[in-house]
């Protein structure tokens, strides 16, 4: 996409509703803000019709303010709380079938490389615990087997959360949930090594409550898979109202989580993308003493 | 099926009117065009547009995504002359910046979005609609939830190759078309004859 697509016919500029002037003005693309810079530009997403305190909105809202070049990604989505959203969200985004999402970023991504081949074009998939590890684990791992160049983000809420509150396999053993009243029979899926043994080259968790993280390990997700292969990253984002607390706790709930090590967080990196990173930094520090 | 030709006329049709095309309506060749279903001459379509702009008393023109960004060459020389075809037409313009399907809902006073264009044409009480600029697939969403919907009669003026579901289409919409509208529009403003 030319950045141009961002700039206004003149004969109509008087006519355009000021949220898109805003957009334009001050909006984030090309320009190369971060979590850091959040509450200095238009964000890409600023009303969304989720649940008070949701930790999928929040988690959301930092991992668009954390992709490296939003005007040349395209998210790629599927059934959940998350597809509420998507359609607020000034990017480019598909919405596919319940558990197609990696099968249609695959198609996406090989279109996009022949359609723009001098150009990157990120290709991102978001999706829930249940699209994720569940209904489309098989499309999941067959783009990772693939080596697929695509960053697969989970945003764990540990239930299927818009349609009740059924268990999912994010879910953790014996958790009562509305629709799981006798509690869940077997253990959370341990996705980050299954990505790991799967072939990508990037794996990291993070919770929604640690923003710095969450920027560092989407750029270093998006950017492996851009370069070196296939990546995944997965956030907890706890649920308020499945989960039965109050929509002020959740940052709280997530930090707790990650304190007494029940949602676990680790980074699991191949050597070609170690090095690969490595020389970004070594890069950026170059860039930076110039 | 009955054999009886299906007109595409102004609405209100009902909740999920059927697409135009699965009642045997056709889109037009090269030179051609559609009024209300029947596959015209696009002089005899050009003028009718300008005739329906004329009298109408509330008439809007609605430029989607690829007319109002400037995205590639050419864009805003065929935006100017759209400005001023509107502006010739007396007709306000109401913009579709985008198809995001906004939160809680959009402002229908000053935009239109292809997934309730009811609102916009109810709100602004339009009688005669102009889509311009409007990708093809939502064009067609949104001219049959109008038809279904509203009394508003629907021009579109497509630069492809057209929608069955508007009252008027005009295909293959480019520069030189919105000059050929504006030129008879000059003429029957003067009680020509166009």
């Amino acid at each position: 996409m030319s950045k141009r697509i961002f700039k206004m016919c003149p004969e109509f500029e008087d006519i355009m509703p000021d949220e898109y002037k805003e957009l334009v003005e001050k909006g984030p693309y090309g320009k190369g803000y971060g979590v850091s810079d959040l509450g200095n530009f238009k964000e890409l997403i600023e009303e969304h019709p989720l649940c008070a305190g949701c930790g999928l909105a929040l988690a959301l809202r930092l991992v668009i303010a954390s992709l490296p070049v939003p005007e040349e990604t395209i998210v790629v989505g599927s059934t959940g709380c998350s597809s509420l959203l998507f359609p607020q969200v000034a990017l480019h985004n598909i919405h596919s079938i319940f558990g197609n999402q990696n099968a249609v970023a695959t198609g996406l991504k090989r279109a996009m490389q022949l359609r723009f081949p001098d150009k990157e074009k990120d290709v991102v998939v978001i999706a829930g615990d249940g699209a994720t590890a569940d209904i489309g684990l098989d499309m999941v791992m067959q783009s990772w087997f693939r080596r697929e160049r695509l960053t697969t983000i989970m945003l764990d809420n540990e239930a299927y959360a818009n349609t009740g509150g059924q268990e999912s396999g994010m879910s953790v053993e014996k958790k009562v949930l509305n629709m799981a009243p006798t509690g869940k029979k077997f253990p959370k899926i341990c996705l980050p090594e299954v990505a790991r043994e799967a072939g990508c080259d990037y794996v990291a968790t993070v919770s929604s409550a640690n923003s710095r993280r969450i920027e560092k390990v989407v750029r270093q997700a998006v950017l492996t898979a851009r370069e070196v292969g296939p990546s995944y990253v997965q956030i907890f984002s706890p649920c308020p109202t499945n989960y039965k607390f109050k929509s002020h706790e959740s940052v709280a709930m997530a930090k707790a989580r990650e304190k007494d090590g029940t949602y676990s967080m680790v980074e699991y990196v191949s050597d070609n993308a170690r090095s690969f990173l490595e020389g970004l930094k070594e890069e950026a520090k170059h860039a930076k003493r110039n | 099926m009955s054999t009886l030709k299906y007109k595409v006329a102004a609405g209100p049709e009902g909740y999920l009117p059927p697409a135009a095309a699965s009642c045997g309506i056709v889109l037009p060749e090269k030179g051609e065009a559609l009024i209300e279903g029947a596959i015209v001459p696009e002089e005899e379509a050009m003028l009718e547009i300008v005739k329906k702009l004329q009298n109408a008393s509330n008439p809007v023109f609605f430029p989607g995504p690829l007319l109002l960004w400037d995205w590639k060459e050419g864009v805003r020389e065929k935006a100017k002359e759209v400005k001023e075809f509107a502006d010739l037409m007396d007709a306000r313009i109401i913009p579709m910046p985008d198809y995001r399907p906004k939160y809680p809902m959009i402002n229908p006073e000053i935009e239109i979005n292809p997934n309730h264009p009811n609102l916009t044409i109810w709100h602004n009480q339009i009688d005669v609609c102009v889509f311009i600029g409007v990708h093809c697939h939502y064009a067609n969403v949104a001219l049959k939830i109008v038809r279904g919907g509203t009394d508003c009669y629907t021009i579109a003026l497509c630069a492809e190759m057209g929608h069955e579901d508007a009252m008027i289409s005009l295909r293959d919409v480019g520069l030189q078309k919105i000059k050929a509208l504006k030129e008879i529009a000059v003429k029957l403003k003067k009680g020509g004859q166009g």
